[in-house]
């Protein structure tokens, strides 16, 4: 049974969550309903003269302890494209380093009168912890490997825009797959939606045990690469490394880069896509990821829809 | 000279294979003689329907003071440890600063003696400062009372430092306590490394790493001859080594915690810091093997890893969490409902795994039994008892406990020091 069928076949569809902390915990209804709010928001989301004021009076604050450059902006301009008011916090600078510790600073945030708490923190679970200890809403902006759900949902929403579907594609996240929480949150939104997921990278970054969860495990970009209806192109990210998982970025780029003479051996339509920031060089080569295929600057796009479409389903989802 | 008679509950004295219904005589501060008709005594306790069996001893438990008074004292964990049916424990010296002298042990004994409640014994540190380097002064600790010596919280790393320790202690007769951890394996590790870890992106500790450094330490137990107890033991593979290693005659033996035998990484799934603790928990084959090792004897005893931490330390982010939870007012609980009650244990070899064994590990005179002059701590335990987890009850100055909320059945119902009564439940 295709998800589409299972679409047209459901009621009404409403949305009950009161944060967003993962996919995981996302039903294929629910994950559709995003999508399909955040179809309605694109024009907005490319052109601020659209304005769409639901949230006017609402206030997000944007509490960053890790740092990010896209996905603050992207949450920022989606609140106010919404009109809503953002404050923005970020660990630097702040009383974190005076001591204080974050569920205090995230009370005193929440008590200044919030609406709604956007994080990011370098640590798994995080936002679990601040939405027990908070009264409003969280909207988990990537708490270290574990999750980042609105880049999940605006990864399937480019793959659903460009193909017209999710169900039954192949799609092959490639890269540093231990460290991504890029990689979590599609993983549950694409198995959830149908798609056959490939996790592909470094065996000592690709652990064998995800099999457990009915996804293919391959070592071999080359062997998989002219099944594969998109591939999802992961930063291998150094900072969160202990011990060396590769002998040299050398090595790494030889085996696993997504080059042109991959290009030319994938399917005529495959989709390339780079959840950013990218290392050029390392896991695509600059022909690639400005070529035709890459969807790279598509996917920012779609990330302000999905983020608005996430901060109308929680503060004013009930209409 | 003062009487106390224990009258009609089914006395357990694994030490002594001793288990019917009778009556106990205590006379002073040493049990007397069991079988003794009520007559005159100037206190009777009726234990009709209870367990009577010799005080319970955990040879596990961090009391963090000197140091970390914000966590435990003496006198509040020693508290914590009557309410959970324990007459006896032996602290673990990763204080600040360590246990490591002579004077640092007597100020332990002395704070315990203030405190008046279960009795403490002192597990000291094998390296000076607990610094894995050079061995500290056993000799006088031995002569301080130190009953066996430990870096927990740390394993001892370097293995010569190991063998000359097994070797030296050999000389009073004193075991190795190792915490075993290969750390180059378990780096920024906050879970058990498996499959639930690779979902939520977890750092994991993988069971290679705590079996390893069990390996090594069996074969240098062997090697010298020395007396090495491998603490806390969670994996089903450390548990066959031990196994093994016991029945090759190796002088090893090992225990567990009740966190180990009822709970596994699936926890973790809720972020909640109070399943942080080490060794993590591990998987459900795991817990199996625990089961499994209690049977048959691999496991000798049952330890609660007592690890008091403050509320603020432990709400904190799961990577920044100190590990560790509070045992000492739930194990026998636990013991109860998920040992004795599914019929793992029956209650004589439950009872052996918290009396007879760890004082025999130990070498704790007079302990673990209710032979006639021993001393007379006596643990009398409602093994019906229905009760719920209730931090707002604990003893403990802590209340990081997975288990808060946790229907239990079975507990300490009064419990007997010296032949004072120190805790009766309410």
């Amino acid at each position: 049974m295709s998800i589409d069928t299972l679409d047209r076949s459901s009621p009404p569809r409403q949305w009950t969550h009161r944060h967003l902390l993962s996919l995981e915990a996302l039903s294929a209804e629910e994950i559709t309903l995003v999508l399909d709010t955040a179809a309605g928001f694109k024009e907005a989301a490319r052109d601020a003269r659209h304005k769409i004021p639901l949230l006017a009076g609402k206030t997000v604050a944007n509490l960053f302890f890790e740092n990010s450059t896209r996905t603050r902006t992207s949450f920022a301009l989606a609140a106010r494209r919404l009109g809503a008011d953002t404050v923005d916090f970020s660990s630097s600078g702040s009383s974190l380093s005076k001591g204080e510790t974050f569920i205090d600073t995230a009370k005193n945030i929440e008590a200044m009168g919030v609406d709604l708490v956007v994080v990011r923190h370098r640590t798994p679970g995080t936002p679990q912890l601040l939405a027990q200890n908070l009264g409003v809403s969280v909207v988990n902006a990537g708490d270290g490997p574990h999750e980042h759900p609105t880049q999940g949902l605006l990864d399937v929403l480019t793959i659903r825009d460009r193909l017209g579907r999710v169900a039954g594609l192949t799609v092959a996240l490639v890269g540093d797959i231990q460290h991504s929480r890029t990689a979590r949150s599609n993983l549950w939104a694409l198995k959830r939606l149908g798609a056959h997921v490939i996790l592909c990278g470094p065996a000592t970054l690709v652990s064998k045990r995800w099999e457990e969860l009915d996804v293919e495990v391959c070592h071999n970009l080359d062997e998989i690469l002219p099944r594969c209806d998109v591939v999802n192109l992961l930063r291998i990210q150094f900072e969160r490394q202990a011990t060396a998982p590769f002998p040299s970025v050398r090595e790494y780029a030889h085996l696993y880069a997504m080059n042109g003479e991959r290009l030319a051996r994938a399917k005529e339509n495959i989709l390339i896509l780079a959840p950013g920031p990218i290392n050029r060089g390392v896991e695509v080569t600059p022909d690639v990821a400005d070529g035709p295929h890459s969807v790279i600057l598509e996917q920012v796009t779609n990330g302000v829809a999905v983020r608005m479409a996430v901060l109308k389903l929680l503060l004013g989802g009930r209409s | 000279m003062s009487s106390l008679l224990i009258e009609g509950g089914r006395v357990i004295d694994p030490a002594e294979g001793v288990d019917r219904v009778t009556n106990v005589l205590v006379e002073d501060d040493r049990v007397a003689a069991f079988d003794v008709p009520a007559n005159g005594q100037a206190r009777i306790i009726n234990a009709r329907g209870k367990l009577v069996v010799p005080g319970l001893i955990d040879m596990h438990v961090h009391l963090r003071e000197p140091g970390r008074e914000e966590d435990e004292t003496i006198r509040t964990g020693t508290a914590a440890a009557l309410a959970g049916g324990f007459t006896s424990i032996a602290c673990i010296p990763n204080t600040e600063p360590p246990i490591d002298t002579q004077a640092q042990v007597e100020f332990v004994q002395h704070q315990a003696k203030r405190a008046d409640q279960a009795n403490v014994f002192v597990v000291a540190c094998v390296s000076k400062n607990r610094e894995g380097k050079e061995l500290s002064e056993i000799g006088q600790l031995v002569e301080a009372g130190a009953v066996g010596f430990t870096d927990d919280g740390a394993p001892i790393y370097d293995p010569e430092l190991l063998r000359r320790a097994f070797e030296y202690c050999q000389m009073f007769d004193k075991p190795i306590l190792n915490h075993c951890e290969v750390r180059e394996l378990t780096q920024g590790g906050v879970m058990h490394e498996g499959s639930v870890s690779l979902q939520l992106g977890l750092t994991g500790m993988p069971a290679a790493a705590e079996d390893v450094m069990t390996g090594r330490d069996i074969i240098l137990a062997q090697t010298t001859g020395g007396r090495l107890h491998v603490m806390h033991i969670s994996t089903a593979g450390s548990i066959e080594l031990v196994r093994r290693a016991k029945s090759r005659g190796v002088r090893v033996t090992t225990e567990v915690c009740p966190h180990h035998f009822t709970l596994t990484d699936e926890c973790l799934r809720s972020f909640d810091s109070n399943y942080k603790m080490s060794p993590p928990l591990r998987t459900s084959v795991d817990v199996e093997a625990c089961i499994a090792g209690l049977r048959d004897g691999t496991i000798d005893c049952i330890v609660t890893d007592h690890a008091p931490h403050a509320r603020e330390k432990k709400m904190q982010e799961l990577d920044r969490a100190p590990f560790g939870i509070v045992g000492l007012e739930t194990a026998l609980g636990l013991v109860a409902t998920e040992l004795v009650e599914p019929g793992h244990l029956d209650w004589p070899a439950a009872i052996a795994k918290l009396t007879c064994n760890p004082a025999r590990i130990l070498k704790l005179p007079n302990k673990g039994t209710l032979r006639a002059g021993a001393d007379a701590d006596v643990t009398i335990i409602d093994p019906e008892r229905r009760w719920t987890v209730d931090a707002a009850k604990f003893r403990s100055k802590s209340t990081n406990s997975p288990f808060v909320g946790r229907q239990l059945k079975g507990r300490a119902d009064t419990v007997i020091v010296g032949g004072r009564v120190k805790y009766v439940a309410d």
